[in-house]
């Protein structure tokens, strides 16, 4: 049985990562779960210098899933490399570093930064992120501006470049067309939807940030939409995300048309749910008898 | 830090809105320090989904408990159930409360409510003794004064409406004991859980006092290990201040790391 895809040039054991900004660093879990089981750690985004982050409170739970206004708190490309990469490197798993900027150049240049380390998987471009002023989603949902970052990330790195498509956008194929056009050797789709909640007794927003971004299952029909809408668009893998419980979940992602796929809010209230979803795929496969996960992508059956 | 399906032993109405609970945990159990806290998922609970953060009270042999106050859907749901039920709890998990040492500082514990949970173990394992100030809205909001007088401390009781105690806030006879000119010859520590206006109140009276107090804060939590920086407070470095998580690098600070004017 073949579990192994492949996501341009970076090859993962199996087709299970976890979403950035749920997983931390990967050492933080590394207690509870054995990394080496993932087919890839994605991490935290990172820009060039260390972020503080909004004020609080920065999540709230909602029906079915959470909001989060997080505002990309991390400790900058130097601060990373120091403070968190000797663990990601001694692991035997691939690691996809999320980056971002608040400029093309920026982009460029912690692309630059991250293929002069050595030893890294993938990046993933987040041009979603909704709770910034500059950056994140403003790329995501200009399609001149995604396709320069692409481009300039292209031109950085020879390292697999994976683009966090924004799910806040129309209709997503152009898009998808116009990071795969721009040299994105896949896309992560999707990232958090703008949302908002509201404390009735005190008449103020549950966040700090005002809104902030939906994630958990209460997502996961629209994001397995999104994944149907870029497959049938794009020739370059896709990695499925939102809301992934289960492997139930996560199958309808590769249905859909996914060739991988990232658990996100699932690690902040059950740990093991991607070891889980790896187990579960394994078992339907069996069920199936289907002997290579690649079969399963995009293998809805949408003609009556 | 261990992830553990731990059994309901017991379940029980304390006073009013407080419940104790008991779970068997034989892994995590032992491991359990002063001021450290358990994330407990709620099983019953459906479309809540996240964990919930408690202090944790009591450990004896295999198990371990804890002090809660029903607030919300979560500790509603738990509230309802029963021994013999089951649990999912990642413990222990945090930076408790350091132990004075014996011969050392004198300890002064200040509680606020069901803060007063959080400290039991730590008067249990302190070879040093002191006193407990705990403040309450009402007589019901004064929790488990008994357990702490049979290990040794003398409890100073506050109520707001005078019902229990001393009336008034806790600070008080906190500030009196700490200004008492008998009590200047004394090396006092104080170690504080409970509302933020209350251990807020109890920074600036160990600052004022050139004291130092370790307060054990409660904040908003998601993924309880670090990973999701919803928990955060602001807190020194070197030339001005970074967000650290109560999950991770506290729930106890040193009162003096902490930037007041920061937080919101």
């Amino acid at each position: 049985m073949n579990l192994s895809v492949k996501i341009g040039k970076l090859t993962m054991q199996n087709p299970v990562t976890v979403a950035s900004g749920t997983f931390g660093y990967g050492a933080e879990y590394s207690r509870l779960i054995d990394l080496n089981l993932l087919g890839a750690v994605t991490v935290k985004g990172i820009r060039l210098n260390p972020v503080r982050g909004n004020t609080t409170p920065r999540t709230a739970e909602v029906a079915s899933g959470m909001l989060n206004a997080i505002g990309l708190q991390g400790p900058g490309v130097d601060g990373f490399i120091k403070k968190y990469w000797p663990f990601l490197k001694s692991l035997k798993v691939p690691t996809i570093i999320n980056i971002w900027g608040t400029t093309v150049e920026e982009y460029a240049e912690v692309a630059r930064r991250f293929d002069a380390l050595g030893g890294v998987g993938a990046l993933e471009l987040n041009v979603s992120c909704p709770n910034i002023k500059e950056g994140g989603a403003q790329f995501g949902t200009d399609l001149k501006l995604l396709a320069q970052v692409v481009a300039a990330c292209r031109k950085a790195t020879r390292l697999p470049l994976i683009t966090k498509m924004s799910p806040n956008v129309v209709s997503i194929a152009p898009f998808a067309r116009a990071a795969e056009d721009a040299g994105s050797d896949a896309l992560a789709i999707t990232n958090s939807y703008p949302a908002m909640a509201i404390d009735i007794e005190t008449r103020k927003p549950k966040l700090a940030n005002v809104t902030g971004g939906l994630t958990g299952p209460a997502i996961k029909p629209i994001a397995v939409k999104l994944v149907w809408d870029a497959a049938r668009a794009v020739k370059i893998p896709i990695i499925g995300m939102g809301g992934i419980q289960n492997a139930d979940d996560a199958i309808e992602f590769l249905m859909a048309g996914a060739t991988a796929v990232a658990v996100g809010t699932a690690n902040f209230y059950e740990p093991q749910t991607p070891l889980q979803v790896i187990a579960g795929i394994r078992e339907f496969m069996e069920r199936e008898k289907i002997r290579d996960i690649r079969e399963l992508t995009g293998s809805v059956q949408t003609k009556k | 830090m261990l992830e553990q399906t731990a059994h309901i032993v017991s379940n029980e109405r304390d006073t009013d809105f407080y419940f104790r609970i008991v779970l068997h945990a034989p892994q995590i159990a032992p491991l359990i320090q002063p001021g450290q806290f358990a994330h407990v998922r709620v099983t019953p609970l459906k479309d809540a989904l996240l964990r919930r953060p408690f202090s944790i009270f009591q450990v004896a042999g295999d198990a371990f408990s804890i002090l809660y106050k029903t607030v919300g859907k979560g500790t509603d749901a738990l509230s309802r159930m029963r021994a013999g039920e089951e649990l999912s709890v990642i413990a222990p998990l945090g930076h408790g409360f350091t132990v004075p040492k014996s011969g050392g500082e004198i300890p002064l514990l200040v509680a606020g409510g069901y803060g007063m949970a959080a400290m039991f173990l730590l008067a249990q394992r302190s070879p040093q003794k002191g006193i407990v100030f705990v403040g309450g809205r009402k007589r019901v909001d004064i929790l488990c004064e008994k357990e702490f007088a049979a290990i040794g401390w003398e409890v100073r009781a506050t109520t707001e409406d005078g019902s229990h105690g001393e009336r008034g806030l806790v600070t008080q006879p906190l500030l009196a004991e700490i200004r008492n000119p008998k009590s200047e010859i004394r090396n006092y520590k104080l170690f504080a859980c409970g509302p933020t206006p209350m251990l807020k109140a109890v920074a600036k009276i160990a600052e004022e006092a050139s004291v130092p107090a370790e307060l054990s804060m409660d904040e908003h939590m998601c993924c309880g290990v670090g990973v999701c920086l919803t928990c955060v407070i602001p807190v020194k470095t070197g030339d001005g201040w970074e967000y650290q998580r109560t999950c991770t690098e506290g729930p106890v600070f040193d009162a003096r790391q902490i930037v007041w004017e920061a937080t919101k």
